[in-house]
């Protein structure tokens, strides 16, 4: 831990400070993607966009998943965390086949078991920073969790920015704010759609080496959706997409 | 959306609504205010409803002075004068009659109703007068009480000297109040009080004077008067008497009172919902601009129905606001509206708060402002977390099941209200169509001029007027909204004027040349010649005459008068278990009752046509059956035709007649009209009276006519155009002002959902000015784009709502009061010309600084 070379830039970004409570996977398999494809009816004829998609992911592992513009990338992220429902085929997260649900139960799930970072942060604009970490945790009824979103935001180091609004940080520190909300429910599930594509190259390298360190010591799985070559190759496997098909799965022989 | 009750009971729910409205708190105030007034209006009137309806019980014996009152048009004498003495307790008699007075020192002439009383009436409440003790001493000393607007209207004051026929007294006082009777009484028939012992002097007694007598009785304590009625009813009966007891006028009060709290309360409503269309549409543009935060929301887990109920909060959160500050604005209103009413009412109300009614009207807010808030609400639970990862991603779209049942509600909603305040289930329809209809043809005008402005905006129009035109349709515009709250707001204030105008215009007409415009009436056939002479010596002509007999009818189709009631009475009675009504049975009471001034004659008149039958000139000998001629809307209400038999009773004498023709009369004619008119040579030894009709050409010809007249014959009474105008628009203005105080609610919510909706629209605007200042636009520029927009706007809405108020105003002259309708342009480009500068500056002045801002401050909002 002490030899990382980001933690010596800031100490601020000090994760494993974190009194992280103990994390188990039920389950080695926390996503599984069976067949899944996405067909929209447009105005002439049905389109599809993803065509049978499978992979599965053991708990833990980092995973990007990479093509070029309109290749389905966003569209499988939204299948895989519950956002949308697929034309066929199924998505299990810890076990549970989302396809069985309806919009509320997703919800719960996503509530209870992911964790979101999106490409232009997405912060609840009325919403200060610390109240936006909190989020989460409040709609799951959890009360008085001010002190662990503090917590979690002095280790991104916003410590001192709790009460600001998004539109007075920058844009690395609302990523920052994004980080500390996808985590503090400790999602065993992390989805992160071009998390650094609105931020320069060194802030965005210090959001990646947070996500990275997540996913490595607390055993947060990492799905990552990203154009950045460099991003895709610090994580284990790389799945390519190319016309709505996967072209190569590098964690498949 | 089964959980949405728990999670909008969640604390959870409201703290993150809190936290939600923390950029946007200042707009959400500003749209609870579009519902403010409205809710005002409602709080004001049921409060005042309330606080009457106690009046009226706590004041109820002060609404007659007596107990009972017994009247009749006939002097009591013989056997009737003796029942009268049977009635137990203290009495007091009126002797009332129509007639001249004079004013010697100002040297006016009106006529007045005189009231002869004697005995200690009114025995509760008291007849008010300025100064206070006049209304007891006139009793003893003599003198006359006249009706304060009378005083005021020729100048006269207390001490100067009155001619009532033969006798000249002092005005010994201001009258300022009857019990029992409203302000606008006065107005119809200013009242002169006199004591009975003077009347003799006078010297109008004895022609033929139209009087009527009425004894006002203070029962013995503990002396039920219902119960005495009905013990006293077969005399009463016999004798023609009318009857009105405290529990009798407390009823026809409560009910005249339910009218017009009913009628203000639909007004009031109109503002209400024309606030809830205010408030639908702002929140519509408040959701939209939370979509984003929705779908995050739903990304982190948030359930639809917990997204759903946390801008349900605040919607509920902004009805809450708005009721609470209508509630408070309501009872300032409170303090107001008495001044406003209060020439109808006949009693005194004290400004009492009604909390129940105060607590119902808000009620009635809150829930117009949640079922309307619910309409752009309902898209909220349609967001798809989706659209947080694609900014391009589209929302479920399509019908919404759920919108049919809030428009259901809402439907409901106003049937229920309407249907609550009018008590009739065709008029509560009638109210809620009425309305759809009118919000209807508004926003059909707006979709089409939206469309027409896409299609048509003509391309050699400058830069800055086709930029503001096309405003008119861009995504999000405000068409349809400013065309419904301005339209609307234009649309019930001309129509109430135009409704006044061409009211008093039926009338005014008759100024036009050689028409009659001023009647003599209650001449006794020996002054004939005079009167005549003095028309001569004034130079003016004797356009017509007629004699008048007055009648009563006895029997129709040999049905005598009392069965024909009796038989309305039985029919009516099983179905009204409330007291007889008038049912569509047999002839109305009012015509089995009423004494007909009937006249006789051999040629029709020229506002008459003959629509049926045959005119009969005269008898001939061989006649036993009198051939008659009727009005044909009498001959409706009386259900008789071309044939049938109708005796008369014409002053003790029977005469059997028979309907030989039937004629229309244009009543709006000043001159004489008569319902029947008899054949010569039968009425000529009738006693009777005459009637002369003569034009003068201006106000002072018709006062020196007057002022002769009443000099020499003091019997015979004048009334000429311009007094029935100025009474009627006496009484139609102060009709009028009460409801332009309820309009103005209307009108004010409408300006301030336009100031709403310009105001949401803002920041679209300075987005887009800063785009147009970045590519060279000055900022003039940008204020003429905003002006073009405007004046469209205002004038399209204008055009609306005047269009539809003359369609109005047509419909209800042509159906309702049977009169031309000639709407003045003047009129209706003043009205135009009004609406375009209000909406124009209430345009500008809110979206003041929209060209200040810097370019760069409003593109990193946008981030």
């Amino acid at each position: 831990m002490s030899s990382h070379a980001w933690e010596a830039r800031t100490t601020a970004f000090d994760l494993a400070a974190f009194p992280w409570k103990s994390f188990r996977v039920s389950s080695p398999a926390i996503l599984e993607v069976q067949r899944l494809a996405r067909t929209y009816q447009t105005a002439g004829e049905p389109l599809t966009v993803l065509h049978e998609i499978s992979f599965t992911l053991a708990a833990g592992a980092a995973c990007a998943i990479v093509g070029p513009s309109g290749s389905g990338k966003t569209t499988l992220l939204g299948l895989c965390a519950g956002l949308d429902t697929p034309s066929t085929g199924t998505v299990r997260v810890s076990g549970i086949d989302l396809g069985q649900l309806d919009e509320d139960g997703r919800a719960q799930v996503r509530n209870e078991q992911v964790g979101f970072v999106f490409q232009n942060f997405q912060l609840l604009p009325t919403l200060t920073a610390l109240e936006n970490v909190m989020v989460p945790m409040e709609l799951r009824g959890t009360r008085n969790v001010a002190p662990e979103a503090k917590e979690l935001l002095k280790l991104v180091g916003l410590g001192e920015r709790l009460h600001h609004y998004p539109v007075q940080l920058s844009g690395g520190e609302q990523q920052r704010v994004a980080l500390a909300r996808a985590f503090i429910n400790r999602p065993k599930l992390l989805f992160a759609d071009e998390p650094t594509g609105n931020l320069d190259t060194e802030t965005g390298h210090q959001i990646i080496e947070a996500l990275f360190q997540l996913n490595r010591e607390r055993g947060t799985t990492l799905v990552l959706v990203t154009h950045d070559q460099e991003l895709a190759a610090r994580a284990g496997r790389v799945i390519r997409l190319k016309g709505g098909a996967m072209i190569s799965d590098s964690g498949q022989p | 959306m089964i959980a949405l009750p728990r999670h909008l009971f969640a604390r959870w729910t409201w703290l993150m609504a809190w936290r939600d409205s923390r950029a946007s708190r200042r707009k959400l105030l500003l749209f609870s205010s579009s519902i403010v007034l409205g809710i005002a209006a409602l709080v004001a009137i049921g409060s005042f409803g309330t606080s009457l309806e106690q009046a009226i019980n706590d004041q109820s014996k002060a609404l007659l002075g007596a107990d009972l009152v017994i009247d009749t048009r006939v002097k009591p004498e013989g056997e009737r004068a003796q029942f009268l003495k049977s009635v137990p307790g203290e009495s007091s008699t009126e002797i009332n009659f129509a007639s001249m007075i004079y004013f010697p020192r100002t040297e006016g002439t009106r006529l007045v109703q005189i009231r002869a009383i004697e005995g200690g009436f009114p025995f509760y409440g008291e007849l008010e007068s300025l100064p206070k003790a006049a209304s007891q001493d006139f009793k003893q000393a003599g003198g006359a009480l006249v009706d304060e607007a009378l005083l005021l209207q020729f100048g006269v004051e207390v001490g100067d000297d009155i001619r009532i026929g033969k006798l000249v007294t002092k005005v010994a006082g201001k009258l300022l109040k009857v019990p029992g009777e409203s302000m606008a009484f006065a107005t119809i028939a200013p009242r002169v009080y006199i004591r009975a012992s003077d009347l003799a002097n006078t010297e109008l007694m004895k022609d033929a004077s139209l009087a009527r007598y009425r004894t006002f009785f203070r029962l013995p304590e503990n002396t039920d008067a219902e119960l005495l009625v009905t013990d006293l009813r077969p005399q009463i009966d016999k004798f023609q008497f009318g009857v009105d007891t405290v529990a009798e006028r407390q009823r026809d009060l409560g009910r005249a009172m339910d009218n017009l709290y009913n009628f203000l309360n639909l007004v009031g409503f109109v503002a209400l919902l024309l606030g809830g269309v205010g408030v639908a549409s702002a929140i519509h543009v408040h959701v939209k601009g939370k979509l984003a935060s929705v779908a995050v929301l739903r990304c982190l887990g948030c359930s639809s129905a917990q997204t759903f109920a946390i801008y349900l909060a605040q919607g509920m959160a902004l009805g809450l606001v708005g009721a609470l500050f209508g509630s408070a604005l309501g009872i300032i209103v409170q303090l107001i509206l008495p001044h406003v009413v209060g020439d109808f009412i006949p009693i005194d109300v004290e400004f009492h708060l009604a909390w129940l009614s105060i607590l119902s009207a808000a009620g009635t807010g809150f829930g117009a402002c949640v079922l309307f808030a619910l309409i752009p609400l309902l898209g909220v639970r349609r967001v798809s977390p989706l659209a947080a990862i694609r900014s391009s991603f589209e929302s479920k779209r399509g019908f919404d099941p759920l919108l049919l049942l809030v428009f259901g509600l809402i439907g409901a909603f106003i049937v229920a209200f309407a249907l609550a305040h009018t008590r009739r289930w065709h008029e509560g329809i009638g109210f809620s169509v009425g309305w759809a209809m009118a919000f209807g043809a508004l926003w059909t005008v707006a979709q089409t001029i939206s469309f027409l402005a896409r299609r048509l905006t003509p391309s050699w129009l400058p830069f800055v007027w086709r930029q503001g035109l096309s405003n008119l349709h861009r995504p999000n515009n405000r068409t349809t909204l400013l065309l419904l709250s301005v339209g609307l707001g234009t649309f019930l204030i001309l129509t109430l004027h135009l409704v006044q105008n061409s009211l008093l215009q039926g009338i005014v007409s008759a100024k036009t040349e050689g028409q009659a415009n001023a009647i003599l009436f209650d001449i006794q056939a020996d002054q004939r010649d005079g009167v005549a002479a003095v028309l001569k010596e004034q130079g003016l002509p004797l356009l017509d005459e007629a004699p008048i007999v007055t009648m009563r009818i006895e029997s129709i189709k040999g049905k005598s008068v009392e069965e024909l009631e009796t038989n309305r009475v039985e029919r009516a009675a099983p179905a009204q278990p409330g007291g007889p009504r008038e049912r569509r049975g047999g002839p109305p009471r009012w015509v089995l009752r009423r004494e007909f001034r009937t006249t006789f004659g051999d040629k029709l008149r020229d506002s008459e046509k003959l629509v049926a039958g045959e005119l009969v000139p005269a008898v001939t000998p061989d006649m036993d059956v009198i051939p008659i001629s009727v009005e044909d809307g009498l001959a409706k209400q009386m259900k008789v035709g071309l044939g049938d038999e109708i005796v008369w009773d014409v002053q003790g004498v029977p005469v059997k007649t028979k309907v030989a023709s039937l004629r229309s009369v244009d009543w709006r004619r000043v001159q004489p009209n008569f319902f029947v008119v008899f054949p010569t040579g039968i009425l000529e030894e009738a006693p009777s009276f005459y009637i002369m009709v003569t034009r003068v050409a201006d106000a002072a010809q018709s006062a020196a006519l007057q002022r002769e007249v009443v000099k020499q014959f003091p019997n015979v009474s004048a009334i000429d155009l311009t007094l029935i105008v100025g009474t009627l628009d006496a009484i139609v203005s102060k009709i009028a002002f009460v409801v332009r105080f309820m309009a103005l609610f209307t009108v004010l919510t409408g300006l301030l959902v336009l100031a709403g909706a310009i105001l949401t629209g803002r920041f679209q605007r300075m987005q887009e000015s800063v785009l147009l200042r970045t590519l060279g636009a000055s900022r003039r520029q940008i204020q003429q784009i905003l002006l073009a927009e405007y004046l469209a706007l205002g004038g399209l809405a204008a055009l609306t709502g005047i269009g539809l108020s003359v369609g109005a105003t047509w419909a209800l002259a042509k159906f309702i009061f049977k009169t031309d309708f000639n709407p003045e342009p003047l009129t209706l480009v003043v009205a135009f010309v009004i609406v375009c500068l209000l909406t124009t500056i209430t345009g500008m002045l809110a979206s003041r600084g929209v060209g200040n801002h810097p370019p760069l401050e409003v593109l990193r909002r946008e981030v």
